[in-house]
């Protein structure tokens, strides 16, 4: 295989999208810790978010099919890990979601979604017929799910659901029967209620219906969805300029540089910014959607609308919150909220869009 | 490696993007809806988040006598309420703040509760006058209970011993029975207004208006900004007619006895002091009164929170006999008429008895009066008839209210043929007639009726209208309502007016009914009456008779003609009128005193350093000038006009000076708010006929000296 690997083929405009959502994420973040004890945290966001770029690069150069082959020591690991964290991990607000490493905090349920990428990309590059029996459809579903099950344990709910997208849209284009579809919506249906009953923690449910009648408890969990959706609302058309958003500056809006930025910005920035930004969101999922068109393999489509798809849930999660349509579940907005694991992520999901892209000529 | 050939089928890839476009026309839709659609009522849900609206209480206009003393101020107090802006009030805080202030938490929830419906800037007031403790419990308790906050409250301090309570009267937090009554639609909740007295009577000018802050606040409930502040507007000050030294003087006078004293200025139907005994503690309404407390004000027998001097209908016995005299001179009967008393007379059949054991003998008017005999005026008033003598009762005012400008007054009653019939559905009986000239019988009067009639008297039948307020210190609308000027004149031919007045005078001396009550040197005219409270017949039958002693009563004014000063006394199973004379003389021997004497220079408040608690030190008496031995002095004089040729000649006697009369600084109790350069107000026998001519009271309230000091 000749490598014929140029950095003319690197996706410039995808990166550019993603550099301007940084940016305004980064000046949200100034905005709404102004004053508080978070206060400068929009430089450490830069860091990351220069660190995050390097990753990328990087990530563009190792060859995807090699990474591919890494894949079942990858899966192996991740499973480990996750098994770990329920073991040694750090307990923190009621939950075991992380590995104390004394520098760092290693949470790996973010990184087991990369490998969860990587692993459908694996799996249905292997698996070539466009018509999938139902078995074929179970042994995906179960490579999703035992890691899902080990990440609800911990709990975390908002984290696990993010695998759902990866599974479906592995199993969209991998060729499942519009019946099958139909089967898992129904075996879906029949375990809510179980869900709710064993697998809820008293706080998701509370979220939940919090989600439905925000009103009945507005100064417990109901009161992030009631300032959230008062922030944004009250943005009007052209917002409340930077830095005077009522609602983010005087600490109504929860954790309004994390979760919740999107309601900051919807704040300062009104309708204008908040389309400003949806507009730029849509321009990198059409983006990556071209490059999964334009993708060398099989293996390259999937891993890259393996990325499509967990930016487009985190995107729905979040704003769909944010705007009230969603219940409150700590999923971050890609790229725009602060956080380190976050932010590196994305940018390694898109190194591997980009490795994908670069390599669209070889062979 | 993997061929181009196993791509996925490119519709795949499509349905993503059509699926992503619909999420996204989704969130947009939900963006569109919030803030273009309904932006502006989350817009104001945003300003109710930040803004928090707290209210500056207006303190209440304080109370002055006619010379600018204070009989009532107010003192700083803490109170906790509940802002309702903040959210929902959750009942486990209730529970937490309950127990903080020491409060029950079930009868707060209930409150809480009943006053939900109120609009959501109104606080609710849950505890006033919170100890220190209880106030560093809500500071402490900020950031858990931002709904919880205090207020400082201008909180009123009445004077001692229940002081003039009665004209006061008191206040108390505004009834929710008021808050639902249209006259008091201005009024809102945990408002402090007046509810008897004075204080309910000019409430609307007393209480001022509140104000309220606007301040931003963060999520925590903390002050980041302010918007705006709406000032309160202070209550103004009322200046009242009492003079305090004479008020003073009338407390004194009567005592624990129970009954009224009122004393006013004849010429003007200003009220110069008034007292009704048993008497209670305003200050116990100040801070809400426990229901126990409000309980045994009333169910005791003595009923304190009556005023007697408005609301006690009661038999004047023989002071009615003056208003009887009037009639029967201006009937042309009194002039000539002239009885002889055996101690009794028949009249329709029954025997009536004279109060004087023996006989008066031959009676005439004069002698009627200074005797008080019954039988001569058993006879006039058999001559007179009902009909006339109800004419002349209700001409004087008697049997209806007099107008005084202070709440629930009673009228009395003067019977007719038209009111029994009316009442009792009878004929009226000649011989009821007989009883009413006593003042017995179905007549019931108030002591303010009775001063007033009276006074009217004693004014050639000027009748003024009786008020305790000066007129054009009050709103015009007081004015316009109360008519405070209001006189009638009612004709008394001037002999008539002479002999009567002649012969009050002569109560006070040797032969009159209440000799022990004479001053020396003083023209009291007046007149005593004892009153029955049952008949003889039905006190005989009682075993209790103690209960049912005879009241005593007394007019008296001076000098005897066109008074400075009338004074009326009930004394309540006090037997006799001379009784209650001697009680209206030290009243009037104070106005005396003070009027001749001077008084002494204003003493100085406590001074600054002074600790609020501290008592006035006890004045130093003033230095007595020398007393003397009695001199003899004579004098020779003419009195001009025609008769200026002719020269008169007599010998005094001057009684040595006695002490300087020692002036009040302000009500008792109230010494703190003394201040330290009083206005002079002119004394009452000075009154400017002009109200113009009074300096201005000072509307708005001076930050008090002692506030630095703390609670007094």
């Amino acid at each position: 295989m000749s490598r014929y690997v140029r950095f003319r083929d690197f996706d410039w405009v995808l990166l550019t999208f993603v550099l301007i959502i940084c940016a305004l994420g980064v000046s949200e973040i100034y905005s709404a810790t102004l004053h508080t004890k978070f206060e400068g945290m929009h430089i450490r966001q830069v860091y990351w978010i220069l660190a995050g770029l390097g990753l990328m690069f990087f990530m563009s150069l190792v060859n995807y099919q090699a990474l591919l082959e890494l894949v079942p020591w990858m899966y192996g690991f991740s499973l480990v890990s996750l098994v770990s964290v329920l073991v040694f991990g750090k307990k923190y607000l009621g939950a075991r979601r992380w590995i104390d490493f004394k520098l760092f905090h290693f949470q790996p349920s973010e990184w087991v979604k990369l490998i969860l990428i990587l692993t459908m990309a694996k799996y249905f590059a292997e698996y070539r017929d466009n018509d999938m029996p139902f078995r074929e459809l179970v042994k995906a579903g179960l490579v999703v799910l035992f890691p899902m099950l080990l990440v609800l344990k911990q709990p975390d709910l908002g984290t696990a659901l993010t695998y759902i997208p990866i599974a479906i849209m592995a199993l969209v284009l991998g060729g499942m029967r519009p019946r099958h579809g139909l089967v898992l919506l129904v075996i879906a249906a029949v375990l809510m209620p179980a869900m709710w009953k064993w697998g809820l923690k008293p706080y998701q449910k509370e979220r939940l219906s919090t989600f439905v009648a925000p009103e009945a408890d507005s100064r417990g969990s109901g009161y992030q969805v009631i300032q959230s959706l008062v922030a944004v609302g009250s943005g009007g058309v052209w917002g409340k300029g930077v830095a005077k958003g009522t609602q983010t500056q005087g600490q109504f809006l929860p954790v309004p540089h994390t979760d919740f930025i999107f309601a900051a910005w919807s704040e300062e920035h009104g309708f204008v910014g908040a389309l400003a930004v949806m507009l730029l969101y849509f321009g990198v999922l059409m983006r990556l959607i071209h490059d999964a068109q334009t993708a060398p393999d099989r293996a390259g489509v999937f891993l890259i609308m393996g990325v499509v798809a967990v930016l487009a849930f985190h995107v729905l999660v979040n704003v769909g919150m944010v705007v009230g349509f969603m219940p409150v579940t700590g999923i971050p907005l890609p790229l725009m909220s602060y956080g380190g694991s976050s932010i590196l992520f994305t940018f390694l999901a898109l190194g591997i869009v980009m490795n994908v892209r670069m390599r669209r000529f070889v062979n | 490696m993997y061929g181009r050939e196993e791509k996925v089928p490119l519709i795949r890839l499509a349905m993503a993007q059509y699926i992503i476009l619909a999420i996204f026309l989704l969130l947009i839709y939900g963006l569109w809806r919030l803030q273009v659609l309904h932006s502006d009522y989350y817009s104001s849900m945003a300003e109710q988040n930040r803004i928090k609206e707290v209210p500056i209480l207006a303190p209440r206009g304080k109370l002055l006598d006619r010379e600018g003393r204070a009989i009532v101020d107010n003192y700083p107090s803490f109170s906790a309420l509940l802002l309702r802006s903040q959210g929902k009030i959750f009942d486990a805080n209730l529970d937490a703040i309950a127990e903080g202030l020491h409060m029950d938490a079930a009868e707060l929830k209930a409150r809480v509760k009943r006053l939900s419906g109120m609009p959501g800037y109104q606080p609710i007031f849950i505890k006033y006058d919170i100890t220190p403790d209880e106030l560093a419990f809500v500071e402490s308790h900020r950031n858990e209970f931002p709904e919880l906050d205090t207020i400082t409250v201008h909180r009123r301090l009445y004077p001692k011993n229940g002081f003039m309570a009665h004209l006061i009267g008191y206040v108390g937090e505004v009834s929710e029975d008021m808050l639902n009554n249209p006259r008091f639609e201005l009024y809102s909740s945990g408002d402090v207004v007046g509810q008897s007295g004075v204080e309910a009577e000019y409430n609307d000018m007393l209480m001022g208006k509140n104000g309220s802050r606007r301040v931003l606040v963060n999520s925590k409930g903390k002050e980041v900004g302010e918007l705006n502040d709406t000032p309160a507007i202070p209550g103004k000050a009322l200046q009242l007619t009492i003079d305090l030294d004479l008020q003073i003087a009338a407390e004194e006078a009567l005592g624990d006895k129970p009954g009224a004293i009122v004393a006013m200025d004849p010429k003007t139907g200003e009220i110069l002091a008034m007292v009704s005994r048993p008497t209670f503690d305003p200050n116990a309404f100040a801070v809400r009164i426990s229901s126990k407390e409000w309980n045994a004000l009333l169910t005791d027998p003595g009923k304190p929170l009556l005023n007697k001097s408005i609301q006690a209908q009661l038999a004047p016995g023989s002071v009615f006999k003056i208003i009887m005299s009037v009639a029967g001179w201006q009937e042309g009967i009194a002039q000539t008429l002239q009885v002889n008393c055996g101690g009794g007379a028949s009249f329709y059949g029954r025997y009536f008895k004279c109060w004087v054991k023996g006989a008066h003998g031959s009676v005439t008017l004069t002698k009627g009066i200074y005797q008080s005999c019954d039988v001569y005026f058993y006879t006039l008033a058999e001559r007179l008839g009902i009909t006339r003598i109800a004419k002349y009762a209700t001409a004087f005012g008697l049997g209806q209210k007099t107008g005084v400008d202070l709440p629930q007054e009673v009228s009395g009653v003067i019977p007719s043929e038209e009111w029994k019939l009316k009442n009792y559905r009878q004929k009226w009986f000649a011989g009821e007639t007989i009883s009413v000239g006593i003042g017995q019988g179905a007549v019931a009067t108030t002591p303010m009726q009775l001063l007033r009639a009276v006074s009217a008297v004693s004014m050639g039948g000027h009748l003024v209208k009786p008020h305790v307020v000066f007129p054009d210190k009050v709103p015009e609308t007081y004015r316009n309502a109360l008519h405070y000027t209001d006189t009638k004149d009612v004709p008394i031919d001037p002999t008539g007016w002479n002999t009567i007045t002649d012969a009050m005078g002569e109560v006070l001396l040797p032969e009159g009914t209440a000799p022990s009550a004479h001053i020396v040197g003083l023209d009291i005219a007046g007149k005593t009456g004892s009153a029955q409270t049952i008949s003889n017949a039905l006190k005989a039958k009682m075993s209790n008779k103690e209960a049912y002693k005879d009241n005593g009563w007394f007019v008296g004014f001076t000098p005897r003609r066109n008074p400075d000063i009338i004074v009326c006394v009930l004394f309540e199973g006090g037997e006799h009128g001379r009784l209650a004379a001697r009680l209206a003389t030290q009243v009037i021997k104070a106005f005396e005193e003070k009027k001749t004497q001077g008084h002494i220079e204003h003493i100085k408040p406590p001074s600054d350093e002074a600790t609020p608690d501290e008592q006035t030190p006890e004045t130093p008496p003033p230095p007595t000038p020398a007393a003397g031995k009695p001199t003899e002095v004579t004098g020779l004089w003419s009195d001009g006009g025609d008769d200026a040729g002719h020269l008169q000649a007599a010998r005094f006697r001057a009684s040595p000076a006695p002490r300087p009369f020692r002036r009040a600084i302000a009500a008792p109790g109230m010494e703190q708010f003394a201040q330290t350069a009083p206005q002079p107000r002119p004394a009452p026998w000075k009154q400017p006929r002009s109200w113009h001519d009074l300096p201005g009271v000072v509307a708005a309230l001076p930050e008090p000296a002692w506030r630095a000091g703390g609670k007094p």
